[in-house]
């Protein structure tokens, strides 16, 4: 509902430029609500019988089920090539899926795509536009949502300090570390304040030393945003640190054979790494994904 | 610092020239050979020297032309190649038709320009044209199509349109090959002028260098020969060079140095 207010506000400006985009918005709002009495679902994203076969006759995924309420945190974990990464392009609406039910936000994929702001999205590599400053660079997916120039570069700003990089707001990206490359990309992600956040190994690329830092930071912008975060990994420690739940992954085809919750409630922090209740945590996700894995 | 660096890569090849300038004039003396054969260096000087204005005006009309033929390659090049980035069947069913651009002997097209579109300037840049847009159409294409998929995907994931994809991603993306296809095809444009001025370059009020080529060497004038083909390779080299520093200018904005 607070996507569908804003939109409203929005439109009572009558701003002429984005004028268009919201009718368009609000028919797919309309649409997503009337879907939501076929769909009766409390989840952010809820994922049923999911099957996907590649042009090649490769069966990607089959079978997928996975839910995730509002404000959860959920780790996919699987060998290379299991269809982590093919989960997470349908779930975006970037691929259209043979069988079974997506929904995201009330909504089909491709219609929560549409509708503007439902995903943030953080790739393997940081992804950056080499020919834009890390602001513009920020502010991209609001540039191409059709939010005022003064609104974008404040939220921009806003979240570039957020993840601690204001002396760099100017700074090209040929300029940055890779671990800084990559808190650019997640402050790209979570500016537009998507509904769902999505994360493709984003730190599978880092040192360690970056790499700690930065699941830190995302237990803490997720702490103070509480945004739902789908986070795709082949590193099961990192998995057991950051989520609420672990989904483990079968190879080829896809599938999710085993849900291991990892309660360690809001008590996420460096001593945490270090504790015996953790280290069994992460032996028992190891020999869960061992089992599927070949 | 620079000076200095300039100076030891310059002086080599300055001093090669110097000694064969001296042995070619040595040679010329000693064999007695006919000056309209081969004129010494001092004889081509000596008439450099003294049709310098006919030199300098034929120089800057056929830089006009070269410029001109430059400016229409790198805009409808450009075109051309967003034309060709929307759809691969089009890439498919024009690309064909853009090498025969490359591939066309130029002195065989030249005289049709001439017949479509009668002589003058604008023939003239028509040639230039025909013989550079290729390497621009053809890197351009290539930056514009291929893009980063992953980079692809960010914008599809906030539902750019078309329009956004190409100016926000596609465009900046090719810049750099653009770049790359214009130092090419500036050296290209003044062959293609001075070509043009072979065939197209008579009946205007200042003839440019191809047209006093053709005309110097009707007369036999090989001395004044000699110096309009110095003056043509000088003209190029300097559209060449100038091309150069504007990228280099350009692609300093877009690669900023490396983090230390």
């Amino acid at each position: 509902m607070g996507t569908a207010m804003r939109v409203f506000a929005r439109w009572n400006t009558t701003d002429p430029e984005s004028d268009t985009k919201d009718r368009r918005t609000i028919l797919i709002l309309v649409r997503c609500f009337q879907r939501m009495e076929r769909i009766e679902t409390a989840s952010t994203v809820a994922i049923k019988a999911l099957g996907y076969r590649f042009a090649s006759g490769l069966q990607a995924l089959d079978g997928v089920d996975l839910d995730l309420g509002p404000g959860d945190f959920v780790s996919l974990v699987g060998a290379s090539g299991c269809g982590k990464s093919t989960l997470l392009r349908i779930l975006s609406g970037l691929l259209a899926s043979d069988t079974g039910q997506v929904v995201v936000g009330g909504c089909d994929p491709l219609e929560a795509r549409r509708s503007r702001h439902a995903f943030g999205f953080v790739f393997q590599s940081p992804n950056l536009l080499p020919w834009r400053t890390v602001l513009e660079n920020v502010s991209l997916p609001l540039e191409l949502g059709g939010i005022a120039a003064t609104e974008r570069k404040e939220r921009s700003l806003d979240w570039i300090a957020r993840v601690g990089l204001s002396e760099f707001a100017h700074a090209w990206p040929a300029q940055l570390s890779g671990g800084m490359k990559m808190r650019v990309s997640i402050a790209r992600a979570l500016a537009i304040r998507p509904r769902l956040l999505l994360m493709d190994e984003p730190f599978a690329a880092l040192d360690d030393i970056t790499r700690g830092k930065l699941q830190e930071d995302i237990l803490r912008l997720r702490e103070s945003e509480r945004f739902t975060t789908l986070f795709v990994t082949h590193n099961v420690s990192e998995a057991a640190f950051l989520s609420d739940r672990v989904a483990v992954m079968t190879p080829r085809p896809g599938r999710i054979a085993r849900e291991v919750p990892t309660d360690f409630g809001t008590r996420r922090d460096a001593d945490l790494r270090g504790d015996p209740a953790f280290a069994a945590k992460v032996r028992e996700i190891g020999r869960a994904l061992a089992e599927v894995s070949p | 610092m620079k000076m200095r660096a300039m100076f030891a890569a310059a002086w080599p090849p300055v001093a090669f020239l110097a000694l064969a300038l001296v042995a070619w004039e040595i040679l010329v003396r000693w064999l007695e050979i006919p000056p309209y054969l081969v004129p010494s260096p001092a004889a081509v000087a000596r008439e450099a020297c003294m049709s310098r204005a006919d030199l300098v005006s034929a120089s800057l009309v056929t830089l006009a032309g070269a410029v001109s033929g430059f400016v229409a390659s790198l805009v409808f090049g450009t075109l051309a190649a967003v034309l060709f980035a929307q759809a691969a069947w089009i890439r498919a069913s024009l690309f064909p038709y853009a090498i025969f651009l490359q591939t066309v002997p130029i002195v065989a097209v030249a005289p049709l320009i001439v017949i479509w579109f009668g002589p003058g300037f604008h023939s003239v840049v028509l040639v230039s044209f025909v013989l550079s847009v290729f390497p621009i159409l053809s890197n351009a294409t290539t930056g514009l199509v291929r893009v980063d998929r992953e980079l692809l995907d960010l914008f599809r994931l906030h539902d750019a349109s078309r329009w956004q994809i190409l100016t926000r991603l596609r465009l900046p993306h090719s810049v750099p090959m653009i770049v790359a296809g214009a130092k090419v095809s500036s050296g290209l444009t003044v062959i293609g002028a001075i070509v043009g001025e072979f065939f197209a370059g008579y009946g205007v009020r200042t003839p440019g260098l191809g047209y006093l080529i053709l005309q110097s060497s009707g007369q036999l004038r090989t001395e004044l020969l000699f110096a309009c083909v110095g003056a043509s390779t000088l003209l190029g080299l300097g559209v060449f060079l100038a091309t150069g520093l504007v990228a280099r200018s350009v692609l300093s904005r877009l690669d900023e140095p490396q983090r230390e």
